[in-house]
């Protein structure tokens, strides 16, 4: 169950009582949950260590979207993962020998549940869903893409906080050998995000593992990210190793490296625009709509809709706050 | 065969065709020939020819103190001709803006214009060069006499204005445009330089 470390290391050494007594309870909390809600050993998530491997017993999702899914090739090869690199193509290039696993998680904080877990304890008291959301970047640029995922909602419920964790933190590993983007000073590393407790716990945001029936590539954030869709993209932490339950607002990366362009809440908002360009319109990616010249014109920008078009479900979050102040 | 001729003949066309390189480049990545523009070729193809623009904005500002410094007067025949096809990439620049990017709403754009600093300081220093550019012939030189060089200084601004518009743009990392902007301050302090130094000594 842990991560495999030296033999002369003892195991209590590593873990304290209290954390190794916290996972039981979390496993205990976890048999529970997976039992009266799923019924079996069918539906559990298992994440195969093996780049492109098949996820099992995936299942479909009243949230997702019907729009048609960006190519597996747009998704993989045109994103921003600092870590990897500033260019959109960097973190293909740049992450395929990047090793995502073993792999730990560890839950800190205002929360029942503590300690580190390893990733495939900590996901498979869970069911995956395929989520196919709409992703609105910063940049205005947006992709429709089906990730596999498991609630938030589910993970954190589990994870028991307590009344006084009015934010989840979310932080990614830190390894510049294994990321050479965080040899680089473009952002101040490890990347760190977070949400208030409410919009951790809507049932939209999904804790990610994979991507179009298979496991997470390597350049999308492998083996666990979070995805808000109603905020632009930065806000989807990638290769997370940290859940930390606090109640003040947690530092976050962007609005570290720019306060005034990019706010903690973040939210997708085409009348809000960002200081040096309009929110009010997007670009769908999509370079599967043709070749040649017919692929120029047929990248469209689109209007921008409030909370990417996820209002029904979150609006609610944000009543009475002004949002234009909490961009 | 003589060296005035040689330059026109041979090294002029040949110069002219290695500027066409990046352009022929894009021309093939849209076509899938010599590579590709990735998911956004919009995004990719603006950049580029931005990129392109800038670079023979500086290439043309580095002919004069390379001039100097090697004693090639030659180079200078070929300054025109890297400042018109940093015109012609910038204009491509525009026109992908224009065209593709806004796909020609005119709201969106007047607003850009306005509304966004950057893209009001790379208009302005797209509007100095449509001026160099239509002032660049032989006769128009003749005509405009001594004015001439005093409208093709704001070659100066337009250079400063576009890696501006450059650094402005860029969302976090500005490694690239202070690329340009260390080599843009060698290329105007080499200028100021030479002009401070007393004019006995100078070799120009």
């Amino acid at each position: 169950m842990l991560i495999k470390k030296p033999a002369d290391i003892r195991p209590s050494e590593i873990t304290s009582r209290d954390n190794y007594l916290n996972r039981r309870k979390f496993m205990q909390a976890a048999a529970f949950a997976g039992g009266s809600l799923v019924g079996g050993d069918a539906l559990t998530a298992i994440i195969p260590d093996e780049k492109r491997a098949k996820l099992a017993g995936i299942v479909p999702s009243k949230y997702s979207t019907d729009e048609a899914p960006n190519s597996f090739m747009d998704v993989t090869s045109y994103n921003n993962f600092y870590e990897f690199g500033v260019r959109k193509e960097d973190p293909y290039r740049n992450s395929q020998s990047f090793k995502p696993r073993p792999w730990s998680v560890e839950v800190s904080g205002n929360a029942e549940i503590t300690g580190s877990f390893a990733l495939e304890d900590f996901v498979k008291p869970h069911t995956l869903e395929e989520r196919i959301y709409r992703l609105r970047c910063v940049e205005a640029w947006s992709m429709v893409i089906p990730w596999v995922g498991i609630p938030l909602a589910d993970i954190i419920k589990q994870l028991k906080p307590l009344s006084s964790a009015k934010y989840v933190a979310f932080e990614t590993l830190l390894d510049k050998e294994q990321m050479p983007g965080q040899r680089s000073r473009s952002l101040r590393w490890p990347y760190v995000e977070g949400l208030t407790i409410a919009e951790a716990t809507n049932p939209l945001p999904i804790l990610a593992v994979g991507l179009y029936g298979e496991v997470l590539p390597n350049q999308n954030g492998a083996p666990l990210r979070l995805i808000v869709p109603w905020k632009y993209g930065f806000k989807s932490i990638k290769s997370i190793v940290r859940i930390h339950f606090t109640d003040k607002r947690p530092p976050t990366s962007w609005n570290i490296a720019a306060p005034h362009e990019y706010g903690f809440y973040a939210n997708v908002n085409p009348e809000v625009d960002h200081p040096r360009w309009s929110q009010a319109r997007e670009r769908r990616i999509g370079s599967d709509q043709g070749s040649g010249l017919q692929s120029l014109f047929a990248a469209k920008k689109q209007e921008t809709v409030m909370y990417n078009g996820y209002g029904e479900q979150v609006a609610h979050l944000y009543d009475g706050l002004d949002l234009r102040r909490n961009f | 065969m003589d060296t005035v001729r040689q330059i026109r003949l041979i090294w002029k066309p040949l110069a002219f065709l290695v500027s066409l390189v990046p352009f022929a480049l894009v021309a093939g990545d849209l076509l899938g020939i010599t590579g590709s523009l990735g998911a956004n070729p919009v995004e990719e193809i603006q950049d580029r020819f931005g990129n392109w623009g800038l670079r023979f904005i500086l290439i043309a500002l580095a002919v004069t103190p390379l001039r100097v410094a090697t004693g090639w007067n030659w180079l200078v025949r070929f300054r025109r001709m890297l400042g018109l096809f940093a015109f012609f990439y910038v204009l491509l620049h525009f026109l992908t803006w224009l065209l593709l990017d806004q796909g020609f709403m005119l709201s969106a754009i007047a607003e850009d214009i306005v509304k966004r600093p950057f893209i009001t300081i790379g208009f302005a220093a797209f509007l100095i060069l449509i001026a160099l550019a239509a002032t660049s012939t032989i006769n128009m030189r003749r005509r405009l006499g001594r004015n001439w060089q005093r409208l093709h200084n704001w070659v100066y601004a337009a250079a400063v204005l576009g890696v501006w518009h450059y650094w402005w743009q860029v969302k976090l990392d500005t490694s690239d445009p202070a690329i340009y902007a260390a080599v843009l301050a060698t290329l105007l302090g080499y200028r100021i330089w030479r002009r401070r130094k007393p004019p006995g000594r100078s070799t120009s």
